[in-house]
């Protein structure tokens, strides 16, 4: 019974998998609270003494901050207080996010309210509390605050070029961060090619759109020194020491609570200055302060991401052979790179990912991060990945196109194969496995391509013009330390579970990882269930409070399954080990020849059952007089996990996207999307699949919809959802995913993550539909969003 | 729901270095009668803002575009309500909402196309708010029903203390959220000439998303007679303009003349003349024209027989 | 003249009476004035459609209705629709399909699903998607919830 277990050894076999609750469709036991609009979201706690803030926001792109009369504002009723960012520095000390691992990244410090200069639109610059969020917002209209606009860098072209405004003079220059990875001999490739085609694309800048706002409730209790933080946030333990080091407390002093948060995809994962704001002002007041961003703040506030320009060339031999890639991505990220993850990350990511499905030898790829007076941007549901996607898939339907070879079959003769792993990529990823050949088989079983191509054909004669466009993708989850840990930021990559067995034989699971809507508890539920031997129904879990979950990194780049998964089940069976310890003391048998079986002790060979946990739970908690004096009876376990082997587990998988265009109007239709993915081991399909079409959604509105369009003095104009377009029911396709499944070694549950998948491959997908719709009428978009008036023109329409 | 004023005006917001969504204090007053609402309207002076449906003005209030210091509830006036056809004419009172419209039989009958219209106005829970006064009064350029009532020829009923006056609709609407309202006045019904069998009507919109306001859209209204000629033909274009346009020579190119591939090229020709759209967030005016000729095809196209349309 | 007007409503079958600053919408009203925290203010503008609520037997968007004209009113809110059991099978249908992942969306949802039901049982998958697209969700793909109420339609045909 002491024997390393595997996943054979603990039911997750292939044989016995039908029986287990992993790989199950079981429906997670958060929804019908949900439904019946009973969550508790931030917005939702009241505490006593509770005061509300809002913020009086930038409205330069670029300005010093003259002067602020706060006189008329302390006038307004209902308002308690007036705070500047020099009120807030004597108790909050600034922040900068760069990352040692990213050699030469600089950043300037930045502090919850600025102290001279406002350096982005919507920064926020004056906080005005009051007793209700309408009084404080009464308060802010009556602030005088006096601006004197500077010029502003607000084209990322011209960030390096002489004559830019560099927005923190003491960082010398615009420049973040830039690195470029090289392999092989990419001008020889290119020189010696049968085709070099090359084009540039362009990733809108967009943003989360969170239904819930980002949202805080801060409370410092000066009788016992603690500061409690309400927060929609998907890293309660990694805010816990961001506010105990910013105010200058210890980590034990800040306890950071998440109920219900109300979706995140990486927006909810980084210190925001009006966040900090609130909890300084809770510490100097001494009493709940409330932050509830409004949907125009968000817009200007939330980070922005994907602002970037790609220029790239793609080499390949008579055969359709890649030889080599040549990459050079530029991106903007506003005025300050984004604590404690960085700004720097998604261009990195660039580097890592392109080309990063295929088998190839020559590789260049640079990212050029720079500064400009934009909202900044950060990691945001995917990072990266629809960049490098759209990048690479791009170019190879270019390469196809440029041969005259059909888009599988490129694809078929390039991608890696399903039996070269362990692999190590270009730019350095090691794959551990991935299984390309086979998704593409899978999603060709899909997707009647034969029957699809015939109704193109036959739309074309009629002046219909329909698309087929294909997208394989890797997408890096279960990070290591790798990411932020090896670079200094107090980022866990480990993450833990408690699981405890109550008397009435009950299981309750606490766990570092959080629930954003992902699904996290029911898999957690289902998993312990697993693993312990009690029906799902006997699992309680509890996340999201720094006081109560064992330490743990959160929820994000998909690691809630594939890491908090495993320390669960980990826990789960380490408990079960013990409760089987203490069922052998009282039945006379041997620990290892009994198992737990739906909350029964039963015989593990006859099955026979012997003993309920409940009266297991009684015995050890209220009569523990009758047991062996020296029986360890602790019916509670705790494991941590953290990946050793690999530095990310990759996953991949690919998406076609069937759509027709409007040429006379620009317009695009979306009729159907595939998605197959492999994340491992599937642990509730259900949930998956919805995480996986989400997914799809929020990339297609990425691609079509959504786009932060600044004007020429850095006005932002899309600041509310009419401006800003986010993908709705009416407009998206029914969408059909499979799996396949390669379970990560690294794991005995072997789950990687499958949240970004969706994201990461369709806006590519969709990008070659259009394409494939429009090359009879010789045209070609790479502009995302892939907006009417870009379709238009590149018609020659308009 | 959301117009352009907000878009325009919220800039304006974020300028004073505002952030806010809450509505600014005001105060709220219930008029239950149009004599109450010129009372409430004398106490009130020049802040006071009247409000039906509220889809539009709470819209705008939210980014404090506008500070009333009261609302007057005009919701409850009896004379605003109802639909009705007399001596053929159909009234339709200035407080029914658009879902009433999309379902009331005597519009569905003798004004089909504002029931064609509705689907296209945002969404159901909007619709069961909104008024078709409401509406008109904010004469947003990319609105709907502004461009209908224009391209049916209808005549606005305005009241203020002072009487009653009308209006024709094309002469309501005078330039970007601008109308013939003046101080005090409100929009009491619409007046609407009804169908003949010979009415041939429609709308066409090109929009982002179900529910949008149309990147460029068009409200045709016209006679058909048994041999195909048009007559008296009224092409009202939103979405390309300060307003809703009536354009005055795709019409001239398309009266007296039989419907057709030909007559359709011509005004659509035409349209150059009419048309002199601004820029916006969705694109060039080159888009906009564009559009509104692609939606002049597709709409005339629609009164085609079977037989030319396939042809 | 900003001061607090005193209304009377039915919300949920329950007689309330309160004293309401005239600027308060009616999800703040609600949310803040009777603790029924299940609608949601997601844009506060009118456009995503978490605030979906009932207003005398149809749907409105709650951030655009002044509360202080609401006296006499009757509002039903998605506690309401809970309790009543009127859209019992349309949530389990939720459940089931995991129609709901961060939930911020969903009682709003809900509330317009639920005028599908009541008004539309013909609804085809085009025309749910239709009566559903003021909602904006973020979690989904849609299709799960179109899924649901396709299902519950179904079932009660």
């Amino acid at each position: 019974m002491n024997d390393m277990p595997t996943p054979e050894s603990i039911g997750l076999s292939r044989e016995d998998l039908p029986n287990s609750y992993i790989g199950r469709s079981v429906p997670r036991p958060n929804v019908p609270k949900l439904v019946q609009g009973r969550a508790t979201y931030t917005d939702d706690v009241q505490l006593p003494r509770l005061v509300h803030a809002a913020f009086l926001r930038s409205p330069h792109a670029h300005a010093r901050i003259a002067r602020i009369d706060a006189a008329a504002a302390m006038q307004v009723p209902g308002v308690v207080r007036v705070f500047t960012g020099a009120d807030l520095a004597k108790v909050c000390d600034p922040w900068v996010a760069t990352l040692d691992h990213l050699k030469g990244m600089k950043s300037a410090p930045q502090y919850p309210l600025p102290l001279e200069r406002a350096t982005w639109q919507g920064e926020p610059v004056v906080a005005v509390v009051a007793d209700s969020r309408a009084a404080a917002e009464d308060g802010v209209a009556a602030l005088l605050v006096e601006f004197e606009p500077l010029p502003a860098q607000l084209d990322m072209e011209t960030a390096l070029a002489p004559g830019a405004v560099v927005i923190h003079p003491q960082l010398g220059d615009n420049l973040v961060f830039t690195r470029t990875a090289e392999k092989g001999d990419v001008a020889a490739a290119m020189a010696a090619a049968h085709k070099v085609v090359e084009a540039t694309f362009v990733t809108g800048r967009h943003t989360g759109v969170t239904l819930e706002p980002r949202s805080i409730i801060a409370d410092y209790n000066r009788a016992e020194g603690t500061l409690t933080v309400h927060h929609s946030t998907q890293a309660p333990h990694m805010m816990q020491g961001v506010f105990a080091k910013q105010l200058r407390l210890e980590d034990g002093q800040v306890r950071v609570i998440c109920k219900d948060v109300g979706g995140s995809f990486g927006i909810k994962v980084h210190v925001y200055p009006d966040e900090v704001a609130v909890a300084a002002m809770a510490r100097i007041l001494g009493r709940p302060v409330k932050f509830v961003a409004d949907r125009f703040e968000s817009f200007v506030s939330d980070i922005h991401a994907r602002d970037h320009r790609i220029k790239g060339r793609i080499a390949v031999d008579a055969d359709g052979k890649i030889l080599a890639f040549d990459i050079d991505d530029l991106t903007g990220i506003g005025p300050y790179s984004v604590y404690p993850r960085t700004s720097a990350i998604e261009g990195n990511q660039v580097v890592n990912l392109c080309g990063g499905p295929y088998d190839f030898a020559n590789y260049r790829c640079t990212t050029t991060v720079v500064l400009q007076n934009k909202t900044p941007t950060c990691q945001y549901r995917a990072v990266g990945h629809p960049i490098a996607t759209a990048v690479t898939e791009g170019l190879v339907d270019l390469a196809a196109e440029a041969l005259g070879m059909d888009p599988i079959e490129i694809r078929r003769r390039n991608l890696i194969r399903d039996d070269a792993y362990p692999y190590t990529s270009p730019p350095g990823m090691r794959f551990e496995g991935l299984s390309h050949h086979a998704a593409l088989d899978k999603l060709l079983q899909m997707v009647p391509v034969d029957r699809i191509r015939a109704d193109q054909a036959e739309q074309r004669k009629r002046g219909v013009h329909r698309g087929l466009g294909f997208a394989s993708f890797i997408e890096l989850t279960n990070p290591s330390p790798f990411m932020y840990g090896i670079g200094g930021a107090r980022i866990s990559a480990q993450d833990g579970a408690t699981v405890r067995m109550d008397p009435d034989g009950s299981v309750v699971v606490m766990s570092g990882v959080t629930e954003q809507g992902q699904g996290t508890e029911g898999i957690l539920r289902q998993i312990v269930a697993h693993g312990v031997g009690v029906p799902v129904e006997r699992v309680k879990v509890i996340t999201g409070d720094t006081q109560t979950t064992p330490y743990g990194g959160g929820t994000w780049a998909c690691r809630g399954a594939g890491i908090g998964g495993e320390a669960a089940l980990q826990s789960a069976i380490a408990l079960k080990q013990q409760i089987l310890v203490v069922a052998g003391a009282m039945l006379q048998a041997a620990p290892d020849s009994l198992d737990i079986v739906m909350g029964q002790v039963v015989d593990r060979d006859t099955g026979r059952e012997r003993m309920p946990l409940a009266e297991l739970g009684r015995i050890v908690y209220y009569r523990g007089d009758t047991l062996p004096k020296d029986l360890p009876r602790e019916l509670v376990q705790t494991r941590h996990f953290i990946t050793k082997e690999y530095p990310f587990a990759f996953t991949n998988g690919i998406q076609a996207s069937w759509v027709e265009v409007d040429t006379e109007t620009g317009m695009v239709k979306l009729l159907e999307h595939w998605c197959v993915e492999d994340c491992g081991r599937v642990v509730n399909p259900l949930l998956v699949d919805e995480q996986v079409r989400g997914g799809i959604v929020q990339g297609l509105g990425g691609a079509l919809y959504e786009h932060c369009v600044y004007d020429e003095q850095g006005n932002l104009l899309t600041t509310t959802m009419a401006d800003y377009l986010v993908p709705m029911s009416a407009e998206m396709p029914d969408m059909h995913v499979g799996h396949v499944e390669t379970p990560t070694k690294e794991s005995l549950l072997g789950a990687k993550g499958a949240g970004e998948a969706g994201t990461a491959g369709a806006p590519a997908a969709l990008m070659n539909a259009i394409n494939d719709a429009l090359r009879p009428l010789g045209a070609r978009v790479t502009e995302q969003p892939f907006t009417p008036a870009r379709i238009l023109a590149a018609l020659s329409r308009i | 729901m959301i117009n352009k004023q907000v878009v325009a005006r919220g800039l304006l917001g974020l300028a004073r270095g505002m952030s806010s969504m809450k509505w600014p204090a005001f105060g709220y007053a219930r008029a239950r009668s149009l004599q109450d609402v010129w009372r409430l309207q004398s106490e009130h002076g020049d802040g006071a803002r009247l409000i039906a449906g509220g889809q539009t003005l709470l819209a705008t209030l939210a980014f404090r575009l506008s500070e009333p210091t009261v609302l007057i509830d005009i919701t409850q006036v009896p004379e605003l309500r109802g639909v009705s056809v007399e001596a053929g004419t159909l009234r339709i009172g200035a407080l029914t909402r658009h879902a009433e419209l999309g379902r009331d039989e005597l519009i569905a009958r003798h004004a089909p196309l504002l029931r064609e219209a509705v689907p296209y106005i945002a969404h159901p829970a909007i619709r069961n708010r909104g008024t078709i006064g409401g509406s008109l009064a904010y004469a947003d350029p990319a609105a709907e029903l502004p461009a209908c009532v224009v391209a049916l020829g209808a005549t606005l009923v305005l009241a203020s203390a002072a009487g009653e006056r009308r209006v024709r609709a094309e002469d309501f609407f005078t330039g970007l959220l601008e109308t013939a309202l003046r101080g005090g006045e409100l929009i009491t019904a619409v007046e609407v000439p009804i169908a003949t069998a010979a009415t041939r009507s429609t709308i066409a919109e090109v929009a982002r998303r179900s529910g949008d306001y149309a990147m460029a859209g068009l409200a045709v209204h016209l006679s058909l007679g048994s041999n195909g000629q048009v007559a008296a033909p009224r092409l009202v274009y939103f979405g390309v303009g300060n307003g809703p346009v009536l354009a005055k020579a795709a019409g001239a190119a398309l009266a007296g003349r039989r419907l057709g591939a030909e007559s359709i090229a011509a005004v659509q020709a035409a349209l150059a003349g009419d048309l002199d759209p601004p820029s916006d967030l969705h694109g060039p005016p080159e888009m906009k024209r564009h559009l509104a000729r692609v939606l002049t095809g597709r709409a005339l196209s629609r009164f085609l027989p079977a037989t030319e349309v396939a042809a | 003249m900003t001061a607090r007007i005193d209304i009377t409503l039915t919300v949920n079958g329950e007689r309330v009476t309160r004293s309401v600053e005239p600027r308060r919408h009616l999800i703040d009203f609600l949310r803040l004035d009777l603790g029924l925290t299940g609608s949601h203010a997601g844009c506060e503008h009118g456009v995503c459609g978490a605030c979906t609520v009932r207003v005398d037997g149809e749907i409105v968007r709650g951030c655009l209705v002044l509360a202080v004209s609401l006296d006499g009113a009757e509002v039903t809110t998605i506690e309401g629709l809970s309790d009543s059991g009127e859209v019992e099978d349309l949530q389990a249908a939720f459940v089931a399909r995991n129609a709901a992942q961060c939930g911020f969306c969903t009682p709003g949802m809900v509330m317009a699903a639920a005028d599908i039901l009541r008004h539309h049982p013909e609804a085809d998958r085009a025309a749910i998607r239709e009566h559903l697209s003021g909602n904006y969700c973020r979690c989904t793909g849609y299709q799960a919830i179109v899924d649901a109420v396709e299902a519950t339609l179904e079932a009660r045909r």
